[in-house]
């Protein structure tokens, strides 16, 4: 079985950690007084989270309560107006800090997949390693068919996207994220474009790499697979992080009044 | 039955499209043919003997457009890219160069072809500078060149801006520079995309090399024109016509085919 996945590269891995005071491990990604505004209008409000190695953190909350937009801000596709994200225990949102070197080191999946769809399965998963890691080709093309084996999706490596399932897509485009063993993965609502009977197929990915302990922020509206695979939940609501904890009490028992109201809300959706 | 229903069908409007075809087009010849002006501009335009006396001189000037349009072409792609990559840059330090860039095309596309070749022609050489170009046929070239690269370089704007801004965020995410993410991921699908338009435009450019014969040089449209003002007869400008359809009329069938194969694609790729 082994670890080929979650943190594979090992490079990073004590780097941060060597450090470190106090008891607590260190935390891979962390998120201090972030705040983002799109034209005047707020959409992070000062956010505050951390996520430790092989944890999965998961953000729950309404549409437009900023988690793609977090996710964003993290993988530095947009700049933040203020706070810091730290890797592995340094401040990679630093303006001096080489942007690409830092997208680099973490894997990204979208709710829309998109794959480039002018290249095969095996290419799309290739380019990284070959072009932003200076990996060998073959060496690259050789790892890249070992993860898509593993995920089942060996046969669709000469495939085009526009030639697979919407489900079979994510999955490509989850293992185009793994393929250069990125300290952590972060996933914008990876089910959402999907049709329903093929949510199941991707979830169980995730699943699996939280066994083998993939370091993970999820951003999700499937509240029984957050339950599932959160070691902590927290709850965005207009820009702020209202609740976050344990994922029984969050579900079960929420304190705040906004996030009763919003688990009612998606309880109903399922009913109707 | 219905079968034979449609059949019945299809048969009609083959019959009724022959027959209205003849009518109207019978029509046209006869009303030119029995015209009281027709013996004279068949004698004038359509004299088989003037035909093959000036068709080798008229030939020799067609292979000069010929080879202009091969070089203005290959000029063109690339200014046209050059320009169009510079306007879409992002990089603040490249402003100057996408203001340049802006002016340039609105200039360019905004002074008749013509008028340019006038300019340029006749312009440059009077400078009296050394080593600025001399030969008509090198000066005709460059303002066609320039003009038409004002008007590749936005077709290719419009490709690169027609790719969806996931593509980009997906290509930053797995690690590229913004110079790779353009190269391996965005023009590619850009330049798919225009390949019909610029085809396109390169028909007008096949036909509008013809402009530089009012600098001088002895070109297909040169030769016939020199031929028919000292003998009275316009059958070599139609000689010219004729080669010019050579060439334009199987390029328009090509971007036709061409256009015809990215919508199947496209409807295939919707329906799978």
């Amino acid at each position: 079985m082994g670890r080929p996945v979650a943190g594979a590269d090992g490079a990073g891995a004590d780097g941060g950690g060597g450090g470190v005071t106090g008891g607590a491990p260190a935390a891979v990604l962390e998120v201090r007084a972030v705040t983002k505004a799109y034209d005047g209008r707020p959409v992070l409000r000062g956010i505050d989270l951390a996520v430790a190695e092989h944890e999965a953190v998961v953000l729950i909350g309404a549409s437009g309560s900023g988690k793609s937009t977090l996710l964003r801000c993290i993988d530095l596709l947009e700049d933040i107006d203020d706070g810091d994200v730290l890797l592995d225990g340094s401040a990679i949102t630093d303006p001096a800090v080489d942007a690409v070197a830092a997208r680099r080191r973490l894997g990204v999946v979208f709710q829309a997949f998109n794959l480039f769809p002018h290249l095969t399965v095996l290419e799309n998963v290739v380019l990284a390693p070959v072009r932003a890691h200076g990996r060998a080709r073959r060496q690259a093309a050789e790892r890249a068919l070992e993860l898509l084996a593993r995920f089942g999706l060996a046969d669709r490596a000469a495939s085009y996207p526009e030639q697979l399932s919407g489900g079979q897509q994510q999955r490509v485009a989850i293992v185009r994220a793994l393929a250069t063993s990125p300290r952590a993965l972060l996933l914008d609502e990876v089910t959402s474009a999907l049709d329903p009977e093929l949510v199941g197929e991707v979830l169980s990915l995730v699943r699996e790499l939280k066994d083998e302990g993939m370091t993970m922020l999820i951003a999700t509206h499937e509240m029984s697979f957050a339950r599932e695979v959160a070691d902590e939940v927290c709850f965005l609501h207009q820009g702020r992080i209202v609740e976050r904890g344990d994922p029984e009490r969050i579900f079960t028992e929420p304190e705040r009044e906004e996030t009763r109201r919003f688990l009612r809300r998606l309880i109903e959706a399922r009913r109707v | 039955m219905r079968e034979a229903a449609r059949r019945r069908r299809t048969r009609r409007g083959a019959v009724v499209s022959a027959v209205s075809t003849v009518v109207v087009l019978g029509g046209i010849a006869a009303l030119v043919l029995t015209s009281q002006g027709w013996p004279s501009v068949r004698a004038t335009f359509f004299s088989w003997a003037d035909f093959k006396e000036a068709f080798p001189d008229v030939l020799r000037g067609f292979w000069l457009d010929v080879k202009l349009f091969v070089i203005v072409e290959l000029v063109v792609l690339a200014l046209g890219l050059l320009i169009a990559l510079v306007r879409t840059t992002r990089a603040p330090a490249l402003f100057p160069l996408r203001l340049v860039a802006a002016v340039f095309t609105d200039v360019m596309r905004g002074i008749p072809t013509i008028l340019l070749v006038y300019l340029i022609g006749f312009g440059i050489p009077a400078l009296q500078l050394s080593g600025l170009p001399t030969d008509p046929v090198v000066l005709g070239g460059l303002a066609l060149s320039l003009s038409y690269s004002a008007y590749v370089a936005e077709v290719y704007r419009a490709g690169i801006e027609s790719v969806s801004s996931g593509q980009r965020a997906a290509a930053l995410a797995v690690g590229l520079t913004s110079r790779q993410t353009m190269r391996f991921v965005i023009l590619p699908q850009a330049v798919r995309r225009v390949v019909p338009p610029l085809l396109n435009d390169f028909i007008a450019l096949q036909k509008d090399v013809a402009l530089i014969s009012i600098l001088g040089p002895q070109e297909a449209f040169r030769q016939a024109q020199i031929f028919a003002s000292s003998n009275f007869n316009y059958t070599p400008l139609v000689a010219a016509a004729l080669l010019y359809l050579c060439i334009t009329i199987p390029m328009a069938r090509w971007v036709d085919r061409l256009q015809a194969r990215t919508a199947r694609a496209r409807t295939a790729a919707v329906a799978a």
